[in-house]
């Protein structure tokens, strides 16, 4: 008897669910909602690439809208947000749910190129912005341009070219890549392949790790085998954390230098000083460059307990920027934000003198470093060394290379 | 008989108006994994087969249609039909490897296999491994509708759900659907009777996987977008749950169980993250310890208490 | 991208295959402690344990637990958390599958298959998927530099301690009175409880034994590898098919498989690493093909 009396509370309890929830998810017309500016962030909330954006990019969006002033043009300004958990299909398919249902006017972060790529359509297919400060893929402002997405912060010719250039430059002539397999890491390692080889590096081979591999002890055995003098990491987050442990563990580091191709401080800080010391690595942002940078990271540093990454300072200044042109548009109209984002000069804590290129692509100054020694950093988060800055036109791919359609040659 | 004509009522009824209060998108989402159920309730509810591994089906059913129509430009029927195609082919080979096991041996069997398919297509280059195969053409179904808008995908959608649907339903009350039944309840007494149960297994078998393979076929076309998790066991364990959770052996039960279930995941995931999951274990364990009849089961029990009479759902 | 090493027929340089066996073999002894695990549980008990996966990730995560929170050090760790699984086990033996004993044994695949989800759900919620650092103990640091190949020392203390565990498993039910005890309390329940033994609680104790070799295989995979709550659920599947090679009820054959499976898939990583996925599969549909019971197996 009881057994059946919890069955029928249950199914009950199950039909209310379901109609209540259903009611709640109204049809959708696309109409883009006056009264509220909502700005949603897409990004990898448990995942690997969580530590340096997730959480973190939510944060650094809300800061941009307290800074602008919490309104816009009279209107109120929202924050949504949601876990694509690496998937991009669950990405595409929020991305169409916020377009159709919530009135959402942009979408923020865009961690993890695969996810990024598919919400770059489903944003062009609905006429809204894309402003994507966390992916790498080169695509987005080449085979996969549109006019409604903007590639913000880095992509994998800014970081691949840079460190591969320093690394070649001071002796590491031959290379093996480990490498994601997917957009981004493949991307990664071809953008840095043909910067190494044009300053006279060779490739001796390359081994595809799948995205997440747990163990990449057997790759890393491939890359001792082919006697290459560096190991390019062309991963990110979780797994170039995990290549440099298993590394680290087997003794290779000591014969063969490390090359993480796209290397964030959070990562640094997880495995750290003794054994990155010495790393090259290419960022759009470090938190101790100056007297604004310290101020904004400390005010970050208090809400999350993590230094940002360039990542999440993109975030930030993405979507103070969005705010910004939607001001001086007069409107939230994607069309009209567009051509007022791509004809502003973008100026804030994470970049000066920024401008948006007619493929999406966000020119800002790039900068190398090298990871310090345990002796030479004085305090926690003090990590980085610059080593040079690299000017906006020189670190990302020239346009007149750019495969992008859009663009009239 | 009357109930279940008035089922069909409420079914179609609800189905013509429901876009109009609800997201298109999710409804259609329900549509398809609802069929992918009802396909999987006909092997495992009503020939007593728990195949671990039937989202090989959804999925190469997904790729092939999403591969005809985005590279090959085929129309979206056309594209359908290849995807059922792709399913039945799949279905065939795998069924023929199964049938002769049973029981536990089956079921770790088919999701041994199904990874095998799933490791196929992440090495693929078709299938564009963890990018996924993007951008794929609605099109305009049987030259005349245009499917990008979502409102008419939306009706074609539930043709062939309906079209699914009854075929299982007319399946199930068949002399073929009676012998299953038979297999079900006790294997080595239809045998004593004289039926090559190997023969009738196979045949639901492939049956099931053809239909799994109309809903995958189906959701390539809805999403545009096909992916790894099409093909995941994960996504085999979900459809295991919404049968479950509808009821296993009822005809209404896993399409209740699927839009159950496809609530609860989009609803929850914003709010819970990855609690989702633990919502969706403690599902399994709720229904498997005192819930093992299913909604559509139970409904139908208390039906059965309250007025009298036994139905069949 | 052509590795230049791949080219030469077996000479493919000596370091660079013994590496790959190596670790093969250490793969090999997870996959054949995972197995032996299951084995036992579905060989006694006629349950398919789906969250074995998850009670190995369990074990090395309670393993950083120990050592974070508590500063509890590795070796009494590997004390310590398998006794604890093993006592979880029991726990979800005692309320939720005995009450399943009399039912289809797929209902008791279902309900594992839930207690996984909710197991990595919850692990995945509190700890994200990054992986937790686990570092080496310092007497296993280094590796024996043998000249043609690095050993790292930790690895050779896994394949020393599996093998170890998985002898003296196999000692103890096939040889000693307590395991006879076991294998006839779960051949023939309603007869041995007429001899006065207590059927139930050896039950409890033989997944409770299944549980605990999961949990060490997690302790001694802390250090290995990353610790991460999908760490079981990359590996249950491959376990899987290895006892269903090895054959479902046969505990020697589950751990010879386990083995060798590392092994060639080690082989396979080295000559076409695109297929070290997916060779475990491939090997198990052609044994279902030749021997549908699997290589050492009885039908049940």
């Amino acid at each position: 008897m009881k057994r059946k009396l919890i069955s029928t509370v249950i199914a009950s309890l199950l039909l209310l669910i379901a109609v209540g929830a259903a009611a709640q998810t109204k049809g959708g017309g696309g109409k883009v909602s006056d009264g509220v500016v909502k700005i949603g962030v897409i990004t990898d909330l448990s995942g690997l690439y969580s530590d340096l954006s997730g959480q973190g990019s939510i944060i650094a969006a809300q800061m941009a809208v307290a800074d602008f002033g919490g309104k816009v043009l009279g209107a109120p300004i929202e924050i949504v947000s949601a876990d694509h958990q690496n998937k991009a299909d669950v990405a595409a398919n929020k991305a169409r749910e916020w377009f159709d249902t919530q009135a959402v006017d942009v979408i923020v972060d865009g961690v993890n190129s695969g996810a990024g790529l598919a919400v770059s359509k489903v944003a062009n297919e609905k006429h809204r912005v894309f402003i994507d400060s966390g992916a790498g893929s080169t695509r987005f402002t080449n085979e996969d341009c549109n006019p409604y997405t903007i590639h913000y912060v880095y992509d994998t010719y800014a970081t691949g070219s840079a460190t591969g250039k320093a690394v070649v430059q001071h002796g590491g002539k031959t290379w093996f890549f480990i490498t994601a397999d997917y957009a981004f890491g493949k991307s990664l390692q071809q953008d840095t392949t043909t910067a190494i080889t044009a300053v006279g590096g060779k490739v001796l081979g390359a081994a595809l790790a799948p995205l997440n591999t747990p163990d990449f002890s057997s790759y890393l055995l491939q890359a001792q085998g082919s006697g290459a003098q560096v190991i390019g990491l062309a991963n990110a987050g979780g797994d170039t954390i995990n290549s440099v442990k298993a590394a680290s563990e087997f003794g290779i580091n000591k014969k063969q230098t490390l090359a993480g191709l796209l290397v964030f401080i959070t990562d640094i800080h997880a495995l750290g000083l003794p054994v990155t010391q010495g790393m090259y690595v290419a960022s759009g942002f470090y938190w101790d460059m100056n007297d604004e940078t310290r101020t904004w990271s400390k005010a970050f540093l208090a809400k999350t307990k993590k230094m940002p990454t360039m990542v999440q300072a993109g975030v930030y200044s993405s979507t103070l920027e969005y705010l910004r042109a939607v001001q001086a548009a007069g409107t939230d109209d994607a069309d009209a934000v567009m051509k007022k984002l791509k004809s502003m000069k973008l100026n804030d804590v994470f970049v000066k003198n920024g401008y948006i290129r007619a493929d999406g692509r966000m020119v800002h100054d790039f900068y190398l470093f090298q990871v310090k020694s345990p002796a030479e950093s004085k305090a926690p988060w003090d990590y980085y060394k610059l080593l040079a800055t690299v000017p906006g036109d020189q670190a990302f791919q020239p346009l007149s290379l750019s495969r992008c359609p859009m663009i009239k040659k | 008989m009357r109930l279940r004509m008035a089922g069909y009522g409420l079914l179609v009824a609800m189905g013509l108006i429901a876009p109009f209060v609800v997201y298109p998108i999710f409804l259609m989402q329900a549509l398809c994994f609802a069929l992918f159920a009802c396909a999987f309730n006909l092997l495992l509810g009503y020939t007593g087969l728990l195949s671990f591994g039937h989202a090989a089906f959804f999925g190469a059913a997904a790729y092939a249609t999403g591969y005809a129509v985005k590279t090959i430009g085929l129309g979206p029927a056309a594209g359908i039909l290849t995807g059922t195609v792709a399913a039945v082919v799949l279905g065939s080979v795998i069924g023929v490897l199964v049938i002769r096991r049973q029981g536990i041996y089956f079921a770790m069997i088919t999701l041994a296999l199904a990874q095998l398919v799933y490791f196929f297509f992440l090495q693929s280059s078709f299938t564009g491994g963890e990018d996924g195969l993007q951008g794929i053409p609605r099109g305009h179904f049987l030259w005349v509708i245009n499917l990008a808008d979502d409102r008419k995908l939306y009706y074609v959608v539930l043709a062939i759900f309906l079209f699914g649907f009854v075929l299982i339903d007319r399946t199930i009350h068949s002399p073929f659907g009676q012998v299953l039944k038979a297999i079900r309840e006790n294997e080595s007494r239809a045998l004593s009777l004289g039926y090559d149960i190997d023969k009738y297994k196979l045949q639901a078998f492939v049956i099931s996987a053809a239909l799994s393979g109309l809903a995958g076929a189906t959701y390539a076309i809805v999403f545009t977008f096909v992916t790894l998790s099409s093909a995941d066991w994960h996504t085999s364990g979900d459809v295991v749950l919404m049968t479950l959770l509808g009821g296993m052996g009822t005809v209404f039960g896993p399409v209740v169980g699927a839009f159950a279930v496809v609530t609860l995941q989009s609803k929850l995931a914003d709010k819970v993250g990855p609690l989702v999951t633990v919502i969706t274990g403690g599902m399994f364990i709720v229904c498997v310890l005192v819930f093992r009849n299913g909604i559509v089961g139970e409904a139908a029990g208390l039906y059965h208490r309250v007025v009298g009479r036994r139905v069949d759902p | 991208m052509v590795d230049a090493e791949m080219n030469q027929v077996l000479g493919i340089s000596l370091p660079a295959l013994l590496g790959q066996l190596m670790l093969g073999l250490v793969n090999g002894c997870f996959y054949a402690m995972l197995s032996l695990g299951l084995a036992i549980i579905f060989g006694m008990l006629n349950i398919i344990n789906f969250a074995h996966g998850a009670l190995y990730m369990m074990g090395a995560v309670f393993t950083w637990i120990a050592l974070t929170q508590f500063g509890i050090s590795y070796w009494w760790s590997l004390l310590l958390v398998p006794l604890l699984i093993a006592l979880f086990g029991v726990a979800i033996e005692r309320s939720m599958l005995r009450r399943l004993h009399k039912l289809n044994n797929l209902y008791g695949l279902l309900l594992t298959f839930g207690v996984a989800l909710v197991l990595e759900g919850l692990f995945r919620h509190r700890y994200g998927v990054s992986g937790l650092p686990y570092s080496i103990p310092d007497a296993f640091a280094g590796a024996f530099n043998l000249g043609f190949m690095f050993l790292p020392k930790y690895r050779a203390w896994v394949i020393a301690a599996s093998m170890l565990t998985c002898f003296a498993s196999w000692f103890v039910i096939e040889r000693t009175p307590m395991g006879a005890y076991l294998r006839a309390a779960t051949e023939n329940p309603k007869l041995v409880q007429t001899f006065g033994i207590n059927v139930p609680v050896m039950i409890s104790i033989t997944y409770a034994v299944g549980v605990g070799l999961a949990g060490l295989a997690g302790v001694l995979a802390a250090p290995a590898t990353q610790i991460s709550p999908l760490m079981g659920s990359h590996l249950i599947i491959v376990v899987f098919a290895v006892v269903v090679i090895g054959g479902m009820g046969s505990i020697f054959g589950s751990v010879v498989t386990g083995l060798a499976l590392g092994l060639v898939e080690g082989l396979t990583k080295v000559f076409y690493s695109q297929a070290s996925n997916t060779v475990v599969f491939l090997i198990m549909g052609l044994v279902l093909l030749v021997r549908p019971t699997g290589l050492f197996g009885k039908e049940k």
